[in-house]
């Protein structure tokens, strides 16, 4: 008998999604910090040690860290998977990713191959830890849905990044020999169109409909679209792998159907959004917007780059880079986390409480005001940073709107647990006199 | 024979019409509309959770035994979304729309969770355990006091 999880009691403690929340916005801050120290040369090719430090703060520091407590949350609500040993697990992958994170960063932007070596042990030991909870919790799962499939791909697809990341950090820390040059692409490719890109498609597909109330995404691309992607990942890691240099072509002909199928994604996104129910203005909305025409930009780019026009500069890779990571990703992320984190805190107070209206609504948690000056000026640092690769020295302004969005969105989040704890005594303080 | 999960499934979207209808009038603060549309949304709702609890639980917890699992859960977040919609019509009479569109967001987000493991996990079991009974199961609801 399929004991479904939709109990409440299998939803993991509130510590244990915001503690990886909370330390989100400090890695964007780090990250602000390093551009504003380094300026121009974190913007001159995506092979400077800046560059790599600073792409690594925010795809490890922000995206893994939120992805990651996300995915703990989301597991047992919506799977009915519950993760085992939810806080220990959360603790320790917690600490070490968060403890990685700062020991490559400061490898790459120190030059310290001691560092690169601890990274390689600590983010290893991390991901190998949180990767085998998820697949120890997938594997509990008996009534199988398509964001358990899309679950497994993006477990998977992580598992392949860190292998490939591992190996990188190894050759440069240990200066142990890269088995293939091939890995320098490899790594991102699985780490942005794998991992982070398969996860937006798949949460996607559950909450564009709920949040604005829009049409489904129809059944004929869910069931195939993550599953396209992934295949062609796999066949273009071994065109690139087994075929070398010959396999060139195809593997430029599966990445340019990557490329594709994530325009196509994001345009039947778009469009889905175009039809909802719900008008009213929603900052999570114009975040998945910004996200999605970010989306539809940087596949239209890459494939520029795939079809070989001539004359692209190096400053076109960066961009690119650019468009992904914080253009999408971190729009997307940052925009979830307005509903995921001011709904959790209400749900767990709710749960708790016994009287009706003692807990605030989730706007009277985080105020639209606050999301909104905080989406503001995430977009003017969005727009510095996509214009940096072009002409470097804006990577000091650019630097300085990003910090300063990062502390706003710190500010909100910490506005939200300072709630949290709030209520609960006020409960506990009624309780006691009772 | 009828889906359980394909009807009910359609009833979600059904009351997501009226929410958004009544979310709609609230925000334009046309509160003569917000309160019949808020209304029709709130009897849509209790059909709805009626439907579940007096009808579809029931045959479910008989059949399977299991009146402690999912179905209590369900119950106890139908409790929940009762006490949103009692706020939300106090918000109403008070002509308060701040309070209404906060409200209202809550409620988005705890009924949207809510369908989605009824649609995903909970109607697919009652389709399993139920065959057979769904079309006279599903009869059943005609004859609801809030029909």
């Amino acid at each position: 008998m399929a004991q479904a999880g939709l109990s409440y009691e299998q939803a993991p403690p509130v510590s244990v999604p915001f503690r990886f929340f909370l330390t989100a916005p400090v890695f964007g801050l780090l990250c602000a910090g390093l551009l504003v120290w380094r300026g121009p040369e974190v913007f001159d090719s995506r092979w400077m040690p800046a560059a790599l430090g600073a792409t690594h703060l925010l795809t490890l520091g922000f995206l893994a860290s939120v992805m990651t407590g996300a995915m703990m949350q989301i597991l047992p609500v919506l799977v009915g998977a519950p993760i085992p040993a939810p806080r220990g697990v959360a603790r320790l992958t917690h600490l070490a990713l968060s403890l990685g994170t700062l020991s490559l960063a400061g490898g790459f932007v120190l030059l310290q191959p001691t560092l690169l070596r601890s990274a390689v042990v600590l983010l290893g030991a991390g991901f190998a830890l949180f990767v085998i909870a998820v697949v120890v919790s997938l594997a509990r799962v008996r009534a199988w849905n398509a964001t358990v499939g899309v679950m497994w791909l993006v477990a998977i697809a992580l598992a392949v990044t860190v292998v490939f990341g591992a190996l990188l950090a190894a050759s440069l820390g240990f200066g142990i020999a890269l088995p293939t040059g091939a890995l320098h692409d490899l790594h991102p490719g699985w780490a942005l169109l794998g991992w982070v890109g398969v996860l937006v498609i798949g949460v996607a597909y559950q909450v564009v409909p709920m949040f604005q109330m829009t049409p489904s995404y129809s059944d004929k691309l869910t069931s195939w679209l993550t599953w396209a992607i992934f295949a062609a990942l796999v066949l273009w890691t071994a065109a690139k792998l087994a075929l070398g240099d010959a396999g060139e072509p195809l593997a430029h002909g599966l990445a340019l159907a990557v490329a594709a199928g994530y325009a196509t994604f994001a345009v039947i996104t778009l469009d889905l959004q175009r039809q909802r129910r719900r008008r009213l203005a929603d900052v999570t909305l114009d975040f998945w917007r910004v996200g999605m025409v970010c989306l539809i930009a940087a596949a239209c780019c890459w494939a520029a780059r795939l079809v070989g026009i001539e004359g692209l500069p190096d400053a076109f890779d960066v961009f690119v880079g650019v468009l992904a990571i914080v253009g999408v990703a971190l729009s997307v992320v940052n925009g979830m986390l307005y509903k995921i984190a001011p709904f959790l805190v209400w749900f767990h107070l709710q749960t708790q409480s016994t009287g009706r209206g003692t807990v605030p609504h989730m706007k009277k948690i985080l105020g639209d005001d606050a999301q909104r000056t905080q989406f503001r000026v995430q977009l003017v640092a969005l727009a510095l940073l996509l214009a940096a690769p072009w002409w470097t020295p804006l990577a000091y302004p650019g630097g300085l709107a990003l910090a300063a969005s990062m502390i706003l969105l710190l500010r909100n989040l910490l506005a939200v647990t300072r709630i949290y704890r709030e209520v609960q005594t006020r409960a506990d303080l009624a309780r006691d006199t009772i | 024979m009828a889906s359980i999960e394909a009807f009910m499934a359609q009833d979600h979207k059904a009351c997501d019409d009226r929410f958004a209808r009544a979310e709609a009038a609230a925000g334009k603060r046309d509160w003569a509309a917000a309160a019949s549309e808020f209304a029709a949304f709130r009897k849509a709702m209790e059909r709805h959770f009626e439907m579940e609890e007096s009808v579809l639980f029931s045959a479910f917890e008989d059949r399977t035994g299991m009146a402690g699992g999912p179905t209590m859960v369900m119950r106890e977040e139908h409790e929940q979304m009762r006490g949103v919609l009692a706020m939300l019509g106090e918000a109403v009479e008070a002509h308060d729309a701040d309070e209404y569109l906060g409200q209202a967001e809550t409620l988005n987000v705890l009924m949207q969770q809510h369908n989605l493991k009824e649609e995903q996990v909970l109607y697919r079991m009652m389709d399993e355990h139920l065959a057979g009974e769904a079309d006279t199961l599903l009869a059943r609801f005609a004859d609801l006091e809030t029909g």
